[in-house]
């Protein structure tokens, strides 16, 4: 049945042909709302998409768009719960944002099975486009390979070659340490060692210590959320840092630098896909973005929710239906373009690209005000910035 | 330079130290659970909620009243163990005729309303809360940096630990609680308000909580979520040492802080496990704990 | 459990005459029927959730509200088992009946291990000790390699049962897991009311009294711990096929505390009480899935509320106005 009103809209739509086009939409955010990546995604990016369809003025377009939204509190069997209920029941037509991997896994398998479309920004899992790609799926701002890839090569290119990993004992952690562990021997630099800890963990002056006997360059952090940031304040505690070892935090949002301070933070070197004082366009945005949010800056994940609902009403425009093939055949041929990411490129395997940004964390005494965390140390160009395309084994890429 | 079993010297003195620290930890608050248990005999489920409190009522403090670390040290235990007072005359006075597991039950309910509260209030990303002044920096023992503060953890955990296990063990007022442990109803007939004994003493656990949580608020980061899983591997620290002496709750405590320190040399992915493994190896060979009496 | 404590275990239950009283199978018939008629009205994936933990429940309730024993480990064996169905479904490509058996059994001979040990102590140290071997059980699963660690194992495959007939539309594997939990429900139903049943109540109620008769007490705290067990694996096996998930959240120490509530706010000791507990809770997650914390503190009050104010549970509470067991 739900195929037979998709092709009767999509039969529709195309006897309307140009003329306005009267499509009703439900989006659903689906993240964290309570938990440790509440900051990162949570409300701000229900605010992100509703910013996303008010500048697109879908309402006058004929676009009818209603926006709900849950928590999954980062686990799988709630995430796969929800979205099976709201494509199911509530008649939801995609699903944006689903930080944590887990989550985004389960909700990638319930959209194939029910033929929608999802847009993930959150989640860093490169499985998204890569052994478990799917038509529906489009994965937008980031993964282990971008950050990995910019972090890694970075610090191999300024000189520190000899790196040990601070790794996060699942499989998350492990996929991280792999990929950043490529990255380096490509570069030329060597991996000294691991040690993985409990996940989650507290205490981590242990790891950290054989961390520091290795005598490593770099210190790699394969680890997320509260570990990541534990991690940090110890190396600080224990004099790593100061004694000349630098720390590679390999997912770090700019909401856990916010969390750590400056003093804690600064010196560490990372990867975004966003920075709100990036240029006029950005800063803009962040502007409109923080007045809705209580004077908090947008994170990536923010911007990738509303880059990704932007790319998708102008492909419901373009297609003048809902229809899943339809709008995700018109969404991967047309480039796209806005404020956050500049311009982008859904390819075949559901991955967006964009440039990637390598940051470093500005000292207490280098910044000037409230959010003014990052100095820009290089533009990580969209087309090396993500896993090439045929490395992925996306069944979808022939 | 020899080795241990693959593990310099330097590194091994480290790793003790370290365990030493993370041991100062579960002493504390296995020695409030053991205060409780007791005298109550009720498993206090929400403790680990109310070392959580002790970290946050610390950065309120400071970031709303401004009042400094040292101040809380003293000020948030007594608040906290104000609250406990509050819980144990409204609620768990009035279960003790009822089966124990009614006291698990209840205080099981409140850490999840309390670790919910404070989730909704502050999120779970984790506050800063910075080391004092007095006490950062640290010192190069040769084999490792030891920040000062660090080691002032292990002081203050010990000097707290032995005082109490002196005022239970060794003082009129401890006598009395000992007693009160054995007979309650004898010990009133001497004219002894147990009734308000009882309430001061889970009182008195949950500050040691809070102390604890004091304690751990300039090193852990101070989120909702940092006592709910420590409260079970402290669960297993009980168990293994046993409910039956002051001393074995802090002697176990500090034991396996530097045996958990170990595993995470030796092998690293096991480190989460150790302690459980011991819990299972004990129950095996010696049933009531290490230093527990045979009930 | 000393004598001179009060519990309150209904004890309408334990004046239980023999046979089957007729209201039993009144009620049981008329669940069966608003069970048979549900799908078509309510959402199939729902009912079934609630299904499984009135499985999970009643298996927990076997164990603490008849043989005294309170686990707040039981999770383990609910996500283990989950974790064996999945993985025989997904990499070995076994049946879903097949599947779900190889879930159960490994549950079962886990509460074997686990129940040994726990057995050694009695009361609190016991609750404490299978909590803190589920978090064993947690970590483990956290680092297998065939867990998929914090991504669970995931789109696990409904299958053809028996090889025959595919389970991947709801209603068809609804009328599957009704029969697997309602079989499950009487089972347990089977159990309580036998001479073993009757025996594990003399031991909740007396231990040092049934040992003096004779009875060798750990053998039937054992025997029923692994039957819990078992029962609680299949329930745990089901729930991997209806979400096609196997994750961490089973195992988590939190499950252990919701199947505690379920079974206390429904009533421990009834034998409706676990079904109520398991519907009320599971809708009101779901109810309040948007709300974020609030579920934590909601069901954090309904603990301190059915201890302080309302500890038969809402069948207990039932069964003490109509004057007769549930």
């Amino acid at each position: 049945m739900n195929i037979k009103s998709a092709t009767l809209g999509s039969l529709a739509a195309m006897l309307m042909a140009s003329s306005a086009i009267a499509v009703d939409i439900k989006l659903g955010v689906l993240n964290d709302r309570s938990g440790i990546y509440a900051d990162l995604s949570g409300e701000g990016s229900v605010v992100a998409a509703r910013m996303a369809i008010e500048d697109f003025e879908a309402a006058t377009k004929g676009i009818n768009v209603e926006v709900i939204s849950a928590d999954h509190q980062n686990k799988p069997d709630v995430a796969s719960t929800i979205a099976r209920q709201w494509y199911d029941e509530e008649g939801v037509d995609l699903i944006v944002d689903v930080p944590t991997s887990s989550a985004a896994l389960a909700v990638n398998e319930i959209t194939r099975e029910k033929g929608k479309i999802f847009l993930n920004s959150g989640a860093a899992s490169t499985d998204l486009t890569g052994a478990q790609c799917a038509p529906g799926t489009g994965h937008w701002t980031y993964d282990t390979y971008a950050l990995a890839n910019g972090t890694g090569k970075a610090m191999v290119e300024s000189g520190n070659k000899n790196w040990y990993f601070l790794t996060a004992d699942y499989a998350f952690g492990h996929s991280l340490e792999e990929n950043t562990t490529k990255v380096v021997e490509a570069a030329g630099g060597t991996v000294m060692g691991s040690v993985r800890h409990p996940f989650p963990g507290t205490d981590f002056s242990s790891f950290l210590l054989q961390a520091q006997a290795s005598g490593a360059d770099v210190i790699g952090l394969a680890n997320a959320g509260g570990d990541t940031v534990n991690s940090i304040k110890q190396a600080a505690e224990f004099g790593i840092t100061q004694a000349g070892q630098a720390l590679a935090g390999l997912l770090i949002f700019i909401t856990d630098v916010h969390a750590l301070g400056l003093e804690t933070a600064q010196g560490l070197v990372l990867t975004e896909a966003f920075y709100w004082d990036l240029n006029d366009d950005t800063r803009a945005w962040s502007e409109r973005f923080s007045t809705e949010m209580g004077g908090s800056k947008p994170t990536m994940v923010h911007a990738g929710v509303y880059s990704a609902v932007t790319h998708y009403l102008k492909g419901v425009e373009a297609a003048g239906s809902k229809e899943t093939e339809v709008v995700m055949d018109w969404m991967k041929s047309n480039p796209s373009q806005d404020p956050v990411f500049g311009a982008g490129e859904l390819r075949a395997d559901g991955r967006h690209i964009h440039d990637m940004y390598l940051f470093q964390v500005k000292s207490p005494a280098e910044s000037t005000g409230a959010w003014d965390y990052y100095k820009l140390l290089a533009t990580i160009p969209a087309a090396t910035a993500f896993r090439p395309l045929e490395d992925g084994g996306c069944a979808l890429v022939e | 330079m020899f080795e241990l079993l693959g593990i310099p010297p330097q590194a091994l003195f480290g790793q003790l130290l370290l365990g030493l620290i993370n041991g100062s930890f579960y002493a504390l608050l296995s020695l409030g659970l053991a205060v409780i248990f007791g005298l109550l005999n009720i498993i206090n489920f929400s403790h680990g909620a109310q070392y959580m409190m002790g970290a946050f009522v610390a950065w309120m403090g400071l970031t709303y009243l401004g009042i400094p670390y040292w101040g809380a040290l003293v000020i948030v235990p007594l608040a906290v163990g104000a609250t406990g007072v509050l819980i144990e005359r409204l609620m768990i006075s009035r279960l003790y005729h009822l089966d124990h597991l009614y006291g698990l039950f209840l205080t099981f309910g409140l850490a999840l309303i309390i670790q919910g509260l404070f989730r909704n209030s502050f999120g779970v990303s984790g506050l800063p809360y910075s080391i004092p002044p007095q006490l950062s920096g640290g010192q190069n023992l040769g084999f490792m940096f030891l920040p000062n503060y660090r080691a002032w953890v292990v002081l203050a955990s010990l000097i707290v630990c032995f005082g109490t296990w002196f005022a239970i063990e060794r003082t009129r007022l401890g006598a009395y609680l000992r007693a009160a442990t054995e007979n309650p109803t004898l010990v009133g007939a001497f004219g002894i308000n147990v009734p308000r004994m009882i309430t001061l003493t889970y009182g008195f656990g949950v500050a040691l909580a809070a102390f604890a949580g004091v304690l751990a608020a300039p090193i852990y980061s101070v989120n909702p979520n940092m006592g709910a899983d420590l409260i079970i591997v402290v669960f297993a620290v009980v168990v293994i040492g046993g409910m039956g002496s002051i001393l074995g709750a802090i002697l176990t405590g500090f034991g396996l802080g530097i045996v958990e320190g170990l595993t995470k040399v030796f092998y690293p992915e096991a480190s989460s496990v150790a302690i459980f493994v011991i819990m299972a190896i004990v129950l095996l060979f010696k049933p009531a704990g290490l230093f527990g009496r045979t009930a | 459990m000393s004598v001179s404590t009060e519990t309150a275990y209904s004890s309408a239950a334990d004046a239980m005459p023999v046979g089957t009283p007729r209201h039993h199978i009144i009620i049981f018939t008329g669940l069966l029927v608003l069970l048979l008629i549900a799908p078509f009205v309510l959402y199939p994936v729902f009912i079934m959730k609630i299904l499984c933990f009135a499985l999970f429940a009643s298996a927990l309730n076997l164990l603490l509200g008849f043989g005294g024993l309170l686990s707040f480990g039981h999770a383990a064996f609910f996500g283990s088992a989950s974790y064996v169905a999945a993985h025989a479904a997904k990499v070995w490509g076994l049946t879903p009946e097949v599947a779900i058996l190889l879930g159960t059994l490994a549950a079962a001979f886990l509460g074997l291990i686990i129940g040994a040990l726990a057995i050694r102590r009695q009361g609190i140290y016991f609750a404490m000790v299978t909590l803190a071997f589920a978090q064993m059980v947690f970590f483990l699963a956290l680092q297998a390699p065939f867990t998929g660690g914090e991504d669970g194992i995931q789109a696990v495959p409904r299958g053809n049962l028996f090889g025959l007939l595919s389970l991947a539309d709801d209603r068809t594997l609804y009328f599957v897991v009704l029969l697997i939990v309602f079989g499950g429900l009487l089972a347990i139903y089977r159990i309580i009311h036998s001479p073993f049943g009757q025996v594990l109540k003399a031991i909740r109620d007396n231990e040092a009294r049934s040992i003096s008769l004779g009875y060798k007490v750990n053998r039937y705290k054992l025997a029923v711990f692994v039957m819990s067990a078992a029962l609680a694996g299949m329930a745990g096996a089901t729930k991997a096929l209806v979400f096609q998930l196997a994750s961490l959240t089973d195992v988590y120490w939190s499950m252990s505390g919701e199947v505690v509530l379920m079974t206390l706010l429904g009533g421990m000791g009834t034998i409706f009480g676990p079904l109520v507990g398991a519907a009320v809770i599971v809708t009101m997650q779901n109810y309040f899935a948007s709300f974020g914390a609030w579920v934590t503190i909601l069901q954090g009050a309904i603990f301190v509320v059915s201890v302080l104010l309302f500890r038969e549970g809402i069948v207990g509470v039932l069964a003490r106005w109509l004057k007769k067991p549930l």
